[in-house]
């Protein structure tokens, strides 16, 4: 079912690129002026929360007790910025989003590479070298893309914990590993099952094994569905939340965790600036993949929305 | 990172091997297994064994560790007591509410959206732009944002009362009947523009023959929207539809980011609520039979498709 949505998510997310196929404009009309009211009030209301976060973060506690939420700071000021990335408190700590921007990066990178390696490796070997049992274990974690997080999370806090692994840098990243698995292995088996298989063929012909063929010939192939799930990756890893407060430990704490524990701490005057310059900080890295990577975003997000 | 290696390792032996050996089929069938070990351990471990773990663990009296002692099978009691705990019946009405407006809501408002979009109009890409952008943050960035925006003293409320309109009251957050409204709407600001996208995409998919047949007949622009291309958009609907479903059923960030649950326990959802039992109030063997709720509808909802598609499968190869 699953595969059959996505395949029919990827056919119809190219389609958007198509150009707009609706009834055809006339001159400018009543109607056509109502759809533009109507999409630049939309437009408005999905900006408004943007707006919001940058001028609240620009000013002075005192303007902000002025209570003009909407309101172009009068005057100003960079403190809440610096303060956000280099004094903040969480609880006892107070160091800011740094070391938290720092684990992050740290995480994101490695997760990114280690799940999209083993992916490409299944959706592969699904593609080409099925045995016994693969289809099983392909349709057990199609499943396994649409079981609640909670169900799993605490048989695999004990078996972290047996391993020694909970709450380390290699425990966060081989969580990340197996909840990316589900959506990433698809994405590569629908792609790689699309190829022509003269090409896998030819290449056996030429008595090229598993691994040969998979680095010489399919790999360099990929380029453009590991672009798709290198996006997918990076903004599903930097933007979670669960994962890195139950698995990651204090030392590897991911910087959305950070966030929330600055928010939320309960001790002192709450700083809304500061919240809210921290905020935006965070949001930071997945707003730059967004913008820089464009339309692929949307073939990433599409294919990976069933993640959660 | 160790399986990477040992990957690596494994390609550079078949190399040796496979160019001077003899038999490849055999070694390459045992290479991908080799190759797909992650995955294996991935679907057997964690989406078998782990599930079967959590469902036995519910039937134990377990507190902060597993206990599986004779003494610890209570039977059906968790099951019993979570039907009886308030907390968790909250969850349930929280977690049908909340779904069902987000859900169509989202879809109402993702439908329109790509209606509107899809009226040839200018600058196309940036309204895609702008509604598809909150979608790159993360619930827990939409949860805060919003918490500010709705915050009694300093949000909207005060901003517009500040402008002279001293009745105006628009503070859901603070109000345990409306903290939920709250959180729908931030959930829709968040993920709409996905919603929109895929709709707009089955929009472009419908053939060009039905519009030029539509106006011949002389049927206005939105009937045509409603009555005829709405039902040929059966899969963008449906592809919506379960992202929509799986989103809900894991709500987690935004409440914690948002309410933290409250107030009081007005906004509890299960997911929070399992989390709630595994940790703080070390409870395992109740937060285990609440994960084994949460996994009853997306078990029947698959199990329906399933037949569902291998009824379809038999009536074709009848036919």
């Amino acid at each position: 079912m699953t595969t059959e949505t996505l395949a029919a998510t990827a056919a119809t997310t190219s389609r958007v690129e198509a150009g707009p196929r609706g009834a055809k404009p006339k001159t400018l009309t009543i109607g056509r002026v109502g759809v533009y009211i109507f999409l630049i009030l939309a437009a408005l209301f999905f900006l408004m929360p943007l707006w919001v976060m940058v001028v609240t973060s620009l000013k002075a506690m005192p303007e902000i007790q002025l209570r003009n939420i909407f309101q172009f700071p009068q005057q100003i000021t960079f403190e809440p910025w610096l303060k956000a990335w280099d004094t903040a408190c969480t609880g006892r700590d107070c160091n800011g989003l740094k070391p938290g921007f720092l684990n992050s990066v740290k995480i994101t990178l490695v997760g990114t590479a280690v799940s999209i390696v083993i992916a490409a490796l299944n959706g592969y070997a699904l593609s080409f070298w099925k045995y016994k049992g693969a289809n099983v274990l392909f349709g057990l974690l199609v499943f396994g893309a649409f079981v609640p997080y909670q169900v799993v999370i605490y048989p695999l806090i004990i078996a972290f914990r047996e391993l020694g692994i909970f709450g380390t840098f290699p425990g966060i990243i081989m969580i990340h590993t197996i909840f990316g698995m589900p959506i990433l292995t698809l994405l590569f088996r629908n792609f790689f099952a699309a190829l022509p298989p003269e090409l896998f063929k030819a290449a056996r012909v030429d008595g090229a094994g598993f691994w040969q063929i998979f680095f010489q010939i399919m790999v360099p192939m990929a380029v453009p569905i590991t672009i798709v799930a290198v996006i997918l990756q990076v903004t599903g890893i930097w933007n979670d939340f669960l994962f890195g407060t139950v698995f990651a430990g204090r030392e590897n704490m991911p910087m959305t965790v950070q966030l929330n524990n600055i928010v939320n701490t309960t001790t002192g005057v709450r700083e809304y600036n500061v919240h809210m310059a921290a905020t935006i900080l965070t949001a930071a890295v997945p707003l730059a993949v967004y913008f820089i990577s464009g339309k692929w975003f949307v073939r990433g997000i599409a294919a990976g929305a069933v993640k959660g | 990172m160790a399986q990477l290696a040992t990957a690596k390792e494994d390609g550079a032996v078949v190399k040796t091997v496979s160019s001077s050996g003899r038999k490849p089929f055999r070694l390459s069938t045992l290479m991908s297994i080799v190759g797909t070990a992650p995955m294996i351990a991935t679907a057997v471990g964690v989406f078998v064994i782990c599930i079967i773990y959590s469902f036995v663990l519910s039937f134990t009296n377990s507190r902060i560790f597993p206990a599986f002692g004779a003494e610890n099978f209570v039977g059906t009691d968790q099951y019993s007591r979570l039907w009886s705990t308030g907390r968790w019946l909250i969850s349930v009405n929280n977690i049908w509410f909340f779904g069902l407006l987000s859900i169509v809501a989202n879809m109402t408002a993702g439908y329109l959206l790509a209606v509107f979009m899809d009226q040839r109009i200018k600058a196309e890409d940036w309204f895609r732009s702008i509604f598809l952008y909150p979608f790159a943050m993360s619930l827990v960035i939409t949860g805060l944002v919003w918490r500010w925006i709705l915050d009694p003293n300093y949000g909207i409320q005060a901003t517009v009362r500040g402008w002279g309109f001293t009745e105006f009251a628009f503070a859901p957050l603070v109000n345990s009947g409306t903290a939920i409204y709250g959180l729908v709407v931030a959930g829709i600001w968040n993920g709409v523009g996905v919603t929109m996208a895929i709709m707009l995409a089955g929009l472009r998919g419908v053939d060009a023959e039905i519009w030029k047949a539509a106006k011949i007949d002389g049927i206005p622009t939105w009937k045509t929207y409603l009555y005829i291309v709405l039902p040929m958009m059966r899969g963008a609907i449906l592809t919506a539809f379960i992202l929509q479903c799986v989103g809900v059923v894991r709500v987690y960030d935004l409440i914690v980011a948002m309410t933290q649950g409250g107030p009081g326990i007005s906004t509890q959802m299960p997911a929070v609520f399992v989390i709630q039992h595994i940790t703080d109030r070390s409870n395992v063997g109740l937060g285990m039979a609440a994960a084994t709720m949460m996994l009853l509808p997306v078990i029947l909802l698959l199990g329906v498709q399933a037949f569902a598609q291998w009824r379809a499968n038999r009536v074709k190869e009848s036919a």
